[in-house]
């Protein structure tokens, strides 16, 4: 391709299969759209931001969908599209597919991300504040605001550092958990577990932190691991599944040394 | 000018002395609130982005009672989270001969002379704190081999001194402050409403006492009282539509409270970002920021000739105008942002552009490749060469890039002390959505510096002296001015629900940008301003005419939601163009055609605009006005220079 688009398509002629659901209460349905000379160019959230124009015009409720910084960072766009979670290219938020990745005349179903704790509260948009409910629970570092030691202090092996960092990039978008059979959060709690363990700074609480949010997702209703791996398909930043690997041995050998209280106390 | 307001006091409460000393001595004089009676103090933060994250865990942390406003599902997801290149700080570990001094120095300068020296100074000074607190909190900054932080040039700075991680700098900070956040939440010291957006300030006895919120899926229009208020809503660059902003961020928290007394400080400072993705289409719904770095290897050019358009590779060199390279022979490509900004306006205004539409300059990365080959190049910039291809569907390493300058960034904001304090009593303003420390231009991976600076360090030592310097008597939301406020709120929204028009808030906001875009973006005439002037007051008034809203105000509704944001924009548009058009000179980003020098450089007029504009709402609906006052600038470390860059 050269440098300026193509000025001669008509764009695409889309049927849209979209999920309705007024409200948490509501069963919800699906609802059939058709929408014609869709540039290619545009991105998929601006396919739908033109959908809920002609739905406006029509004197019909526009599609509530989230979505907020529209470059895959945010975490906020959730879509399962055509049945896979943030659509069909790898590593790829909902609002970073375009459009050139559809053909003219296709038909493409849009839903939530579906969970028992993502309960879908209008349409496309559902709650995931459980994810936050986990990282209350053990997800950081207690390090109040204050004059701590100096950055350079302590060294930290860029391998670790890379590592760490490969984590941290998790977006908590949920779509690991929407693309799992189980419902299951590991991925999402492994990255944040892995992220902080393999830096010093997390050692003091390592122990505490990994049974307190493998605890609080589980009441959560969050499901079992069965070692599928659509986690790590859908997710838009290539988490590795290698962080559940990660956490199921820091589970395990937190497990094993933790006192739980009032017991243990007679020595070997 | 309809009613003859009382002039507020613009105290900027900035101490005096030796300009190092200063915050170390207002700390000391500031009074404290004992650590027993912090619990029964109440503040409430809106907004979770870098400065309202770190500032509500900051005061959880130090005892007092919190509660957050959050627009979002998670607190995770503000604005922040997308701002990539990286933060400053004087720390000198490069020992390139950075200091607190230099920070302070190249800030005040970077900002054309348009800022305190007294908030400047403060800010370089607690850089490096920062930091060290958001290595504590483990934020995975870049290392080198040994092990120590590595730091980077950004901006054209002459010094190494932006901390960075990877390609998301503001999501990692971001991640460490919600952390830290989520932990008060955890232990009950920090009350959290996610899905609320503020929309009103409530005053009692002139003192701000509160807000009115609705939440955002049920639309239960909801009441907060406290002792505190503290906006940290970020800034406004989407007055313009497209901007490199998130879609959700938005000025009604500051315009409320401006219109209910805060001043607000200099509406028309703007940054434009040189490299961005240009604008392919109508259905166009944000744009997308390419990181400043690409400018180190990337060559900017365009063709000699007018309307030339055959495809880059068949333009020999002869035919091609580097014009960065040509007009500015020391700083080539890396000149600062306004002016590359301009430049490449200018090439485009000459029908020299590229691309479909003409509104775009080619960066080209053939010779860079050609010197240290691709391999080195990917690198470097693979990251964003990826990003690019995804969104234009161009291969960078074969095609140049093509790049437009975008709306990025907001200088001016609400007016603060040196407290951050408004001119509202009990509400302050933090981060983007204040006015104070950029001046008419904010340097590279400053913007962070400030978020987290008054978050984790000014506010937590300057609220006190609201708290022990006032008898704020109990207020709860029982409180004639929680109905009043509350019942105007309501009208506001049922007003916006009941106009049965025919045109979507977009396509009214659409139009708002473009009209700002052309004759308030990038260069400003009186000609122009005037017409921007006219096109705004028809629009608002269609807007109120013609305005399309479905559905109730009682359920999650997105279209409900845009219409009173953008009836916001469209006021602080006006105001915008006013302030543009009081200020006759060009500083930083704000260029006044009518003021350059004969190359057509930006031309101050220190002797008759070295001073904060700060505008106080006066009148309302047909007889929208303001009144602007002066808080005037005094230098006293820096010298006044004219930039140059040739
Ligand atoms: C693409 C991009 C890249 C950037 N890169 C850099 C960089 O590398 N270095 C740098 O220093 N700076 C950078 N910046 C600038 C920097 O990111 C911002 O200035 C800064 O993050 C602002 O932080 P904040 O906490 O003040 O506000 P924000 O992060 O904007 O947070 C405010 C939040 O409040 C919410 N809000 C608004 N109104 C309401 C309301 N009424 N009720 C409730 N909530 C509300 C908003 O939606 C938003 O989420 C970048 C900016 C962009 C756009
Ligand atoms: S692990 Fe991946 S899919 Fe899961 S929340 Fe994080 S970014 Fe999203
Ligand atoms: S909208 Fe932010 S990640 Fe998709």
């Amino acid at each position: 391709m050269s440098g300026g688009h193509d000025t001669h398509s008509h764009g695409l002629n889309l049927t849209l299969h979209v999920w309705r659901q007024k409200n948490a209460q509501d069963t919800g349905h699906f609802e059939t759209y058709s929408l014609h000379g869709i540039s290619e160019h545009c991105s998929f959230l601006e396919m739908l931001d033109q959908l809920n124009e002609q739905l406006l015009k029509e004197g019909r409720e526009p599609v509530a969908f989230d979505h907020d910084c529209r470059e895959g960072i945010c975490g906020s766009c959730s879509l399962v599209i055509n049945g896979r979670a943030h659509g069909p290219d790898r590593e790829t938020a909902t609002c970073q597919l375009h459009m050139r990745r559809f053909h003219d005349g296709e038909t493409i179903y849009i839903e939530p991300f579906r969970a028992k704790a993502f309960p879908v509260q209008r349409d496309l948009v559902c709650d995931r504040s459980a994810f936050d409910r986990i990282i209350a629970a053990g997800g950081f570092v207690s390090a109040s605001t204050g004059s701590p030691q100096d950055a350079n202090a302590l060294p930290v092996p860029k391998e670790a550092a890379d590592l760490a960092m490969d984590a941290a990039q998790c977006i908590g978008c949920g779509a690991c958990v929407a693309a799992c059979p189980n419902a299951a959060a590991m991925l999402f709690v492994g990255a944040k577990v892995s992220h902080l363990a393999l830096l010093p700074q997390g050692q003091p609480e390592r122990k505490k932190r990994v049974l307190a949010m493998v605890e609080q997702m589980d009441k959560e209703g969050f499901g079992n691991c069965g070692n599928i791996y659509e986690c790590e398909a859908a997710c838009p930043k290539g988490i590795s599944v290698e962080n559940i690997a990660r956490m199921n041995r820091e589970y395990l050998g937190a497990s094993l040394t933790a006192r739980p209280q009032g017991e243990a106390k007679a020595g070997f | 000018m309809s009613t003859t307001p009382t002039a507020p006091k613009l105290d900027s409460k900035c101490p005096t002395g030796p300009v190092s000393e200063r915050w170390d001595k207002h700390r000391f004089e500031l009074k404290l609130v004992n650590p027993a009676n912090k619990r029964k103090f109440h503040v409430l933060v809106v907004g979770t982005g870098l400065a309202g994250a770190s500032a509500a865990a900051s005061l959880a942390e130090l005892g007092y009672k919190v509660s957050v406003l959050c627009i979002h599902d998670s607190p995770r997801r503000a604005h922040s989270i997308a701002a990539q290149g990286g933060i400053n700080a004087a720390k000198n570990y490069p020992n390139d001969g950075d200091s607190v001094r230099r920070l302070f120095y190249d800030t005040v300068k970077g900002g054309d002379y348009r800022a305190r020296e007294s908030n400047v100074y403060r800010l370089a000074q607690v850089s490096n704190s920062i930091i060290d607190q958001c290595v504590a909190q483990g934020v995975p900054f870049a290392r080198e081999y040994g092990g120590l932080l590595d730091n980077r040039s950004f901006g054209g700075a002459q010094v190494s001194r932006t901390f960075y991680a990877r390609g998301q700098t503001g999501q990692q900070l971001l991640l460490g402050a919600y952390q830290a956040l989520m932990r008060q939440v955890g232990l009950g010291k920090v009350a959290l409403y996610p899905r609320r957006e503020m929309l009103d300030v409530v005053t009692v006895d002139g003192i701000a006492r509160g807000v009115i919120a609705r939440e955002l899926v049920t639309g239960a229009v909801e009441r907060f009282a406290a002792d505190a208020v503290l906006l940290c809503t970020g800034g406004y660059g989407n007055v313009f539509f497209l901007s490199t902003n998130a879609k959700f961020s938005n000025a009604t928290a500051i315009w409320r409270a401006h219109k209910r007394g805060a001043l607000f400080g200099n509406p028309c400072f703007t940054q434009i970002h040189p490299t961005c993705i240009p604008v392919s289409g109508s259905y166009q719904s944000k744009l997308t920021l390419m990181s400043e770095s690409l400018r180190n290897d990337g060559r900017v050019w365009v063709p000699k000739a007018k309307g030339d358009h055959r495809s880059p590779d068949q333009i020999p060199d002869a035919e091609r105008d580097y014009y960065l390279e040509r007009i500015y022979p020391s700083f080539g490509n890396l000149v600062p942002r306004d002016i590359a900004s301009r430049r490449a306006k200018e090439m485009a205004d000459a029908g020299r552009g590229v691309g479909d539409n003409g509104m775009a300059v080619y960066l080209d990365f053939r010779d860079a490749i050609g010197r240290d080959g691709a391999p080195r190049i990917a690198e470097k910039y693979g990251n964003l060469f990826q990003m690019y291809e995804r969104i234009t569907a161009d291969d960078p390493y074969k095609v140049p890039m093509r790049i437009y300058p975008a709306v990025h960034y907001t200088m001016g904001g609400l007016w603060v002390d040196y407290n951050l304090e408004s001119t509202i009593p009990g509400l302050f303003v933090l981060g983007e959505a204040n006015f104070s420390d950029h001046g008419a231009n904010r340097l590279g991976a400053s913007a962070l510096m400030q978020g987290l600076a008054d978050g984790y360090y000014v506010i937590p030592a300057t609220i006190g002296s609201h708290f022990a310097g006032r008898k704020l008597g109990a207020v709860t939301t029982d409180h004639e001015a929680f109905k009043t406020t509350e019942a105007a709120v309501r009208a506001r929204l049922d007003q916006l629900l009941s106009i049965d028009g025919k045109r979507s808030s977009d396509d009214f906001h659409r139009e708002l940008g473009l009209v700002m875009w052309n004759h308030c973006g990038m260069a400003r005439s009186e000609k122009g301003l005037k017409t921007a002037l006219t096109k705004i007051r028809a629009l608002r008034d269609e807007f109120w005419h013609d305005l399309r809203v479905l559905g109730t105000g009682e359920e999650l509704n997105r279209e409900l939601e845009k219409a009173g944001r953008v009836a916001d924009f469209m006021e602080l548009a006006e105001l915008m163009v006013l302030d543009a058009e009081q200020r006759r000179e060009s500083c930083g980003g704000h260029f006044r055609e009518e003021s350059q020098t004969e190359e057509g450089e930006a031309l101050r007029d220190d002797a008759n605009y070295c001073y904060v504009g700060a505008w106080q709402h006066t009148g309302e609906g047909a007889n929208l006005s303001w009144t602007m006052h002066k808080e005037a600038l005094t230098f006293e470390e820096v010298k006044l220079t004219q930039r140059s860059y040739k």
